[in-house]
């Protein structure tokens, strides 16, 4: 067993745990975090998508034990004060998602998109977001969203 | 009469933002993986890794010595407890145990099963079952596996044929008796005639949840509680009630939240049967949850059907008939719908055409391959692809214009219901208006123009169009074996508040919103004091499921009819409690009112308090405002639509890129475009996905080559254009809402509209048909070796 001490949506979390378990698990099954949904093991999919110290990655091919130190952001933590992220209202208005599964990690890589390019033209939103699938929306919303969620 | 109270909106067809989504953005909802129940134990599967084998040997002993390992099972034991899998058609079909007793039929089938305390364990341990084979021949090529080569799969299935053959169409009797007589003339009229070997190819569904399952067998009250990620917990419910020896009252089924089905979810499949007995038998809860390596193999797949199809025609374009001879390679086993969804490609071979003649025959074939069953679109899409792909080659050999070709041969609006050729009656229609409006909005002329200045500069550019009629809205109960139904109850609460109930249990549809829209117009109150529940047994009393585009023609009507009988008993209420007549009164705006006098009324909740405290109690009315409705169509729906692509083939690589789609459809009144928009933007991906990019490979030994996300392409962003979409509303008389359903609309006309366009591109090669994906490498052979 390792000794962890991760950030995890602004609470510092302890836990022993087995190096080979996943950050994923280490999330939805010890903290109860299950907004971080598990979509293919290889890294395609992009639905365990999550923020660590500010930039997205793929909790589903990182050790919890890689993560010790830094600080983690889910969904669960991205709303502040009762208020939605500014991504979130913004999927939500244009339908941006339907059987929602896909979405938690699609809003972060969003959040990390926009963070580095606040005005991004549509085939920048498109080429951002290509490491997260979606088998529902075609994008279309999507891609609005994320230009909703740009205009500010 | 003036009055100062703001008025409720009316919500149906607008384009209202959706109630499921706040949990969904943050995080909050709960898929069967999110559900935990005290002592809880995992299960893995150990899978076959041969295609076709006898099992020789299974050593389970290091696996059960594990540390945390509870139990395992070899197929031999689950057979105790598990009983041969039934299906949904009444086609004869070789025993299929939930876990292979002595024969591998396709690789990934389960062989073995392990119980551990967690998911980690399981896999440890079902990893060190060693399972030793007698390798069979593989049979992986479908016309080679009609002959019975190179061996034959299941015994008494001579030449692997699970379906030897099924004629239908024009001289077909009911009794399968064919008389040629019309297709024979027909043909021999013919001035033209085209000729083509098709493949629709094999797909992955693959929502991006998997399968997963948590059966929790109680033995101190002797019931089954079972989460599913499943499109219909009802059927779930009657079949793990079945084959656990209880009753459909032991038994609650509940989809939680579903990421996603796509007709793989409507099968129920060994992992769940396995889960339930073994909870049942062990007395604890047991889940089970897929990772994407085991869906590619172990949910079942889509389409993989080939065509031959001939089509006759005068020279003026005037179609005479048509034979289409389809063989399906159906998989090593019937699932629960398998074998019947080709014969949803041979309905709808009638297309939109008026066609004197048609004879289609069917065949299934058994292969070393994981089974097929629904996947969006479920046989109309390969229908309209093998017709449409036919239509585009006849407008290529006559030099006309596709959309010319189309108009001359159109079923007329006049003409519905019509009857086609298969035994369909298309329920209404007007498709050549619906085709105007997409050549109109893809500015048909100009795109012409465009492909030929293009290509004049040397650039390989194609334009295609098709048009697609599809059949949804399933039932009625003859079409079905579940019943061709959807159930709904409605409630009014004591505070005026309305808890509604539905069969129809969505994955991403909206059904929450939407059928919100249609109560709260209906008893005119607040969306907010609507609330819709479904998935769970315990609750809904019965139910169907969503699937073949039906929740919103069937579901939606019995809920509308439901909430009818409802409101017919408030109006009583009211009636007496306002000393007024029934028929004169109107619900709006949260109050119910003799019409024409909104300020004499009482509130809705004022009403509904007094239908629970009846003080006096009406004459013949029982107190409480609570009913439900089943409803059943006399007839399905069918919607249609007309899809227009223009296509860029890069003539060094040869990679296609798509750069518009055009779509109109028309699925009869829309209850909320927004969410319709969403319905067809998905199905165009997935449309375009398998035109493009998608193909579930077999190599020669019938292993999975395209066994996860690094090797099965689906669509991404960057994949698509900017869709451009637009409606013809052409009301269904079947249901009262003259709805039809959308769902799986956009896998219809994607696929031969951009192979038409693919074509195009690429006539300078003298190609006529291309098979679909488009393929860099197969494009780049015939621009560079000329032929196709």
């Amino acid at each position: 067993m390792a000794q962890i001490s991760i950030t995890v949506n602004g609470k510092v979390r302890k836990a022993d745990v087995e190096p080979r378990l996943l950050l994923t698990h280490f999330l939805r099954e010890q903290l109860n975090l299950t907004g971080t949904h598990l979509g293919c093991d290889t890294s395609q999919c992009g639905a365990c998508t999550v923020l660590i110290d500010g930039r997205s990655a793929k909790s589903c091919t990182i050790f919890a034990v890689q993560a010790d130190g830094a600080a983690v952001t889910t969904i669960e933590g991205l709303a502040k004060d009762g208020q939605l992220h500014a991504l979130q209202t913004a999927f939500w208005e244009e339908h941006g998602l339907q059987c929602g599964y896909c979405t938690p990690g699609m809003i972060l890589s969003a959040v990390d998109l926009l963070q580095k390019n606040p005005k991004p033209s549509e085939q920048q939103i498109r080429e951002g977001i290509s490491g997260n699938y979606c088998r529902c929306t075609g994008y279309q919303h999507i891609v609005n969203a994320v230009q909703r969620a740009a205009r500010g | 009469m003036a009055t100062t109270t703001p008025v409720l909106p009316k919500l149906v067809g607008q384009r209202v933002k959706r109630r499921e989504d706040p949990r969904l953005i943050q995080g909050l909802a709960s898929y069967v993986d999110d559900i935990k129940v005290a002592g809880m134990q995992y299960l893995a599967f150990k899978r076959s890794d041969v295609a076709h084998g006898r099992i020789t040997r299974i050593d389970t002993t290091a696996a059960a010595a594990m540390d945390g390992v509870e139990a395992v099972f070899t197929g031999a034991q689950i057979a105790e407890i598990v009983p041969p899998m039934p299906i949904g058609t009444p086609f004869p079909s070789p025993a299929h145990h939930a876990v292979a007793v002595d024969v591998v039929r396709y690789a990934g089938e389960p062989v073995a099963v392990v119980v551990a305390r967690d998911r980690y364990v399981a896999r440890d341990a079902a990893d060190a079952i060693v399972v030793s084979y007698e390798r069979l021949p593989a049979v992986v090529d479908l016309e080679q596996a009609m002959t019975g080569k190179p061996a034959v799969i299941h015994k008494d299935f001579a030449n692997n044929l699970a379906v030897a053959l099924v004629p239908g169409g024009t001289g077909v009797g009911a009794d399968y008796s064919v008389d040629d007589t019309a297709i024979n003339k027909a043909f021999a009229a013919a001035e033209v005639v085209i000729s083509q070997r098709m493949v629709n190819q094999r797909l992955a569904p693959t929502a991006i949840e998997g399968r997963g399952v948590l059966a929790h067998y109680e033995p101190g009250r002797g019931t089954m509680t079972i989460w599913s990620s499943t499109q219909n917990p009802h059927i779930l419910r009657t079949m793990i009630a079945a084959m656990n020896g209880l009753g459909q009252d032991q038994v609650r089924a509940i989809a939680p939240e579903v990421g996603g089905g796509f007709g793989a979810k409507i099968n129920i499949y060994g992992e769940e049967y396995v889960a339930a007995a073994i909870s049942k038998k062990l007395g604890v809860p047991i889940k089970w949850v897929e990772d994407r390596s085991e869906a590619f193999v172990a949910t079942t797949h889509g389409r993989d059907i080939l065509g031959y199809i001939d089509l006759a025609a005068k020279r003026d374009g005037t179609v005479l008939g048509l034979k289409l001879r389809l063989i399906a390679d159906i998989g090593a086993y019937n699932m629960l719908l398998t074998a019947a969804i080709p014969t949803l490609t041979m309905l709808m071979a009638n297309a939109t055409y008026n066609i004197p003649a048609i004879r289609v025959t069917l065949t299934e074939v058994f292969t070393n391959k994981t089974p097929t069953d629904a996947y969006r679109g479920a046989g109309r899409p390969e229908a309209t692809y093998f017709v449409e792909r036919a239509m585009d080659m006849l407008a290529r050999e006559l030099n006309m214009d596709p959309a010319d070709l189309r108009r001359k041969n159109f079923i007329q609006p006049y003409q519905f219901p019509f009857a086609t050729q298969m035994g369909a009656v298309y329920d209404s229609g007007d498709y050549e208006k619906c085709m105007d409006l997409a050549l109109k909005n893809a500015k048909w002329k100009e795109l012409k123009a465009e492909r030929d200045a293009a290509k004049a500069k040397g650039r390989l550019v194609g334009i295609g169009m098709a048009m697609y009629v599809e059949v949804c809205g399933l039932g009625p109960s003859s079409s079905l074996p579940t019943g061709g139904w959807e159930h709904s109850g409605v409630t009014i609460e004591r505070d005026g508040r309305i808890t509604a109930t539905t069969g129809a249990s969505p994955h991403g549809q909206g059904n929450e919103t939407t059928f919100g829209q249609m109560l709260a117009d209906q008893f005119g109150v607040p969306l907010e004091h609507v609330t819709i529940l479904h998935g769970d047994t315990s609750i809904v009393k019965q139910g169907i499921g969503t699937f073949g585009s039906r929740s919103q023609a069937v579901g939606g009507t019995a809920l509308h009819l439901a909430g009818g009988k409802v409101k017919a008993k408030m109006a009583k209420f009211a009636a007496a409690l306002l000393e007024a007549n029934e028929d004169d009164l109107v619900f709006e705006n949260g109050r119910v009112f003799v019409k024409g006098a909104p300020a004499s009324g009482k509130s809705f909740a004022e009403v509904a308090a007094y239908a629970y405290v009846p003080v006096p109690l009406p004459p013949g009315l029982e107190p409480g405002l609570s009913d439900e409705a089943f409803f059943e169509p006399a007839n399905n729906t069918y919607p249609f639509g007309c899809h227009i692509s223009m296509l860029e083939i890069d003539r060094e690589t040869g990679e296609p890129k798509l750069l518009k789609l055009i779509a109109v459809d028309d699925a009869g009144n829309l209850i909320n475009p927004l969410i319709v928009e969403g319905q067809i933007h998905g199905g165009l991906a997935q449309g375009i996905g398998q035109a493009m990019i998608e193909e579930v490979v077999y190599n020669s030994d019938g292993q999975l080559v395209t066994g996860s996300f690094m090797d099965y392409a689906i669509p991404r962003a960057i994949d698509f254009p900017r869709f451009e979409l637009d409606f013809t509303c052409t009301p269904t008389p079947v249901n009262p809402l003259g709805a039809k359903g959308v769902g799986e609309a956009g896998t219809l006309g994607s696929t031969p509209c951009i192979v038409a366009a693919a074509v195009d591109a690429l006539s300078e090669f003298g190609v006529k048909h291309i098979d679909m994906m488009l393929r860099p490498e197969k494009l780049w052979r015939i621009i560079h070796g000329g032929k196709s």
